[in-house]
């Protein structure tokens, strides 16, 4: 009974979110204030009844109800409670559930903090929202129907895949779907400014922490990724290149260039063609992600169920909605004036530099995912593309990124006075050079040119937001006390540096531990001692361990630094038990300079093991500079400019009503 | 100095600058309404029913000696291109493990543009199920082969002919469903 509810709320949505995207639109172009009024009260109904088939769904997965096929595939009695909880969205249905759910909260939320916007614009707004609603639920209801029954049922379900059942793993999804369908706000709010024909910087002011708070979402969804990929993998790596990987970082790259696109369209009034299109294509390749990853056009190892039927689905979606926007971008944009001018050596041009640079590590890293693709349907003889082929040409392009990373901040709007912004940089750039010289020698004992160079961006890039931030406390008032002048600055100017000062780190992580990483793959024998980097592993034996649903090899390794004990890890071998997979969970002793890390291998003899050991210095920065960058955008988006507007949104709103109280009145 | 950036920016092109990105997107989507129909794992090569392609590359058990395409004469084998940077061959290594213990067809591995220390690493720990591996560090001998992604499987006849080619991970249902029937097929025909 339960699912049919489910199933029965969802087609309710559909009917609430074809009603949203059709009046209020209708009623924008026609003018016509009841229909812009439907909008509102359609996407929380929407909203309302989303959740409750989500509710209904989850309800199935807790009570074991394996007559429903999608619970049956994806859950077991044994599986943990919090992991069928997060087994809702473990696999294909249910993912794009969580998916509408996503995009209801964020409809609702625009509902809630749009009182100051014009009455068309919201409704328009809130018709784009609800068109993409459609297609979802669509999609959804026609192909992957979370609520489908089997008769008869199992009595034991297939369990959840063993690479989900992971803490890491459990929120990656949400975040990375609360950021794709973030983006949904500000390509709203694009085509609903190129339908109204009004292409002031209002919808650029009101886009910016939307896009802001999206972006931040993906940034954590990634990160959240690439850590749980370093500790459930059990090779040491952060990141693949995998096709899933890269669905994911496309649109982040695209939101990256957007962020700061929209801050010359807001306060500049300039780039807004340029920014519109960002708009639309950050959330046409969260849409071209879902595709990649749900249609199995291209081999992944995360590997998903194929289906063509849902894949041709999607792609006549993504041609509506992606076609249909760019058409509509053609037609309207050439009208669109841009005001202001900016010279070469201004803030402007820095940020455009920062734009192309980040557009164009978007396409190579489309090309090199897409190439198979390319190859295949052209038959043409074919080169590869692999793991080298990204990693050289993205450390080409993070190069000139990083450095406009550190040049930004010091420009002016408009025009720069090229000698004080040379000097200034002159001092950064001794900085980030001296460091690159020395720190890679102080942590190992030695250097090439390639981690001095690595080295120096990373610092370069750290001192250029802290010396930015230093000009700004001495700006703000004299003689005050020092944590009284930090306060004064803007939460804005905190945020960039923040976020400049994250991109700083993990280009130092990064640099670090490519360069300095040591492994050694080797058989120990219970009581053997291995050294690696001064630090001594000594196995101390494999266990037998027993879990809800999986049965384990469990090793205990001492680390020892100059003969006192640093860490007891207890790298496993896990085999779950219905689907068989064998999953590795590596030992970490994670440091704010190194990880010692060992990951447990095959049984190659009696009392023997294949062990793999690493040292990896400065890893943890590469999470530390992403959730950094994720940081400074929550900063950023507080800024009190949003905050004052949205007071004064109160406000304007309240005038409205007292306005309307009037005219009823009379 | 002073010339107007922007002025260079929105050097007036008419509509055309703005029908770009449209037109982009169409050409994209047609490649992946193309895409959407063939299966990713089976993509009929031009190589299919050839001859192995000529080649000489070191072994990298042993750099001095020399794998080449008479290796696969007078029996039924696979060559399955790997390297240890490649996520999607760890996940087919206990499948390849499994089949090398059958004993019903011999393993050759292709080492496709890895570091050859990396490489050797990486069998030391999952496990060698490959008779013997060619290093092809350069990826020319891939490219030879048609290569276009790691991992893929050839199965290869006891003429030396190419009759199958997989494409991605080897799940252990496509060793039941397509090769090892193949393979039986290859093993009953006469040199």
């Amino acid at each position: 009974m339960i699912p049919e509810i489910g199933h029965f709320a969802l087609i309710l949505a559909l009917c609430l979110a074809f009603v949203q995207t059709l009046v209020p639109i209708l009623g924008a172009q026609t003018n016509t204030a009841q229909w812009m009024a439907v909008a509102k009260p359609a996407a929380r109904g929407q909203l309302l009844f989303i959740a409750l088939a989500y509710a209904c769904l989850t309800y199935s997965f807790i009570s074991n109800d394996f007559s429903v096929l999608y619970v049956a595939n994806n859950s077991n009695t044994a599986l943990p409670l919090h992991y069928k909880i997060s087994a809702v969205w473990g696999a294909h249905e249910g993912s794009l559930l969580l998916w509408v759910l996503m995009l209801g909260f964020w409809t609702v939320a625009v509902t809630v903090f749009s009182s100051s916007l014009p009455r068309d614009m919201v409704a328009r707004v809130l018709g784009v929202m609800g068109f993409v609603s459609v297609g979802f639920l669509l999609f959804t209801l026609l192909t992957s129907n979370p609520f489908e029954r089997i008769f008869p049922s199992p009595v034991e379900g297939r369990d959840l895949n063993p690479l989900l059942q992971d803490p890491g793993l459990v929120m990656h999804p949400p975040m990375l779907y609360m950021g794709y369908v973030g983006f949904s706000v500000a390509f709203a709010f694009a085509i609903a400014a190129l339908l109204g024909g009004k292409l002031d910087s209002i919808w650029a002011r009101w886009s910016r922490p939307w896009v802001i708070y999206a972006w931040v979402s993906l940034t954590i969804g990634i990160t959240l990724g690439s850590w749980w990929a370093y500790h459930e993998l059990g090779w040491g790596g952060w990141w693949f290149w995998d096709p899933v990987e890269n669905a994911s970082f496309m649109p982040w790259l695209v939101g990256t260039a957007l962020v700061h696109s929209l801050a010359v369209t807001d306060k500049r009034s300039n780039l807004k063609n340029w920014t519109v299109l960002l708009a639309i294509l950050a959330f046409s390749l969260s849409l071209l992600g879902t595709f990649l990853v749900r249609s199995g056009v291209l081999v992944s190892v995360h590997a998903f169920a194929t289906d063509p039927a849902r894949g041709l689905y999607i792609l006549i979606f993504l041609a509506v909605v992606i076609g249909g926007s760019l058409i509509l971008y053609a037609l309207r944009a050439p009208s669109i004036q841009s005001s202001g001018q900016f010279e070469i050596f201004s803030r402007e041009t820095a940020l455009l530099i920062n734009n192309v640079l980040l557009l164009v590590a978007m396409l190579t890293i489309l090309v090199g995912t897409l190439y198979p693709l390319f190859v295949s349907a052209l038959n043409l003889p074919s080169l590869s593309v692999g793991k080298p082929y990204f990693d050289l040409v993205f450390s080409a392009l993070t190069l000139p990124l990083v450095l406009v990373v550190g040049i930004g901040p010091f420009m002016r709007w408009k025009s720069t006075p090229v000698r004080q912004v040379f000097r200034r940089l002159f001092k950064i750039a001794a900085i980030g050079l001296v460091v690159g010289l020395i720190l890679p020698v102080m942590v190992a004992g030695k250097s090439s040119i390639l981690v001095t160079l690595g080295t120096a961006l990373g610092a370069w890039s750290i001192a250029s937001a802290g010396y930015y931030l230093f000009k700004n406390v001495r700006q703000t008032g004299h003689g005050t006390r020092l944590l009284h002048r930090l306060g004064k600055i803007p939460h804005a100017t905190w945020g960039m540096s923040v976020a400049h000062l994250g991109v700083g780190v993990f280009v130092l992580g990064v640099t670090f531990v490519s360069a300095f990483e040591q492994v050694r793959e080797l058989p120990m024998q219970v009581g053997q001692k291995a050294e690696l980097s001064g630090y001594v592993f000594q196995l101390d034996g494999v266990q037998d361990v027993q879990g809800p649903n999986y049965l384990s090899k469990q090793a205990s390794v001492r680390v020892f630094k100059n003969g006192e004990p640093v860490a007891l890890l207890l790298p496993e071998k896990r085999t779950y038990l219905v689907q068989q997979d064998p999953m590795t969970e590596a030992g970490i002793d994670s440091g704010f300079l190194r990880d010692v890390y060992v990951a447990l291998g095959e049984q190659v003899g009696d009392q023997t093991w294949g062990m793999r050991l690493y040292y990896k210095p400065f890893v943890q920065w590469i999470w530390l500079g992403a959730t950094l960058m994720a940081f400074g955008g929550i900063l950023a988006a507080l800024d009190r400019r949003y905050r004052l507007r949205l007071k004064r949104g109160k406000k304007t709103a309240a005038a409205d009503v007292h306005e309307r109280q009037v005219a009823a009145v009379s | 100095m002073c010339t107007s950036a922007r002025l260079l920016l929105s050097r007036n092109l008419g509509m055309s600058k703005y029908l770009l990105p449209v037109i982009l997107f169409f050409i994209l989507t047609s490649f992946l309404f193309v895409g959407l129909y063939r299966d990713p794992t089976e993509v009929s090569s031009p190589l299919l029913g050839k001859p192995v392609p000529q080649f000489s590359l070191p072994r990298l058990a042993d750099s001095e000696a020399v794998f080449s395409q008479d290796e696969f004469l007078g029996k039924v084998s696979l060559l399955n291109v790997w390297a240890s940077w490649c996520v999607a061959c760890r996940e087919e290594h206990p499948v390849l493990t499994e089949l090398a213990h059958r004993h019903e067809v011999i393993l050759y591995g292709l080492n496709y543009k890895d570091d050859t220390a990396d490489a050797r690493q990486y069998l030391i720990e999952h496990g060698d199920p490959y008779r013997a591996s060619a290093v092809d560090a350069s990826g020319r001998v891939g490219i030879e082969w048609g290569v276009y992604g790691v991992p893929e499987t050839f199965v290869v006849d006891k003429n030396g002919i190419i009759r199958y080619k997989h494409i991605g991970v080897i799940t252990w249902r496509d060793v039941e469903e397509k090769l090892l029937p193949l393979i039986g097929q290859l093993q009953n025909e006469t040199l």
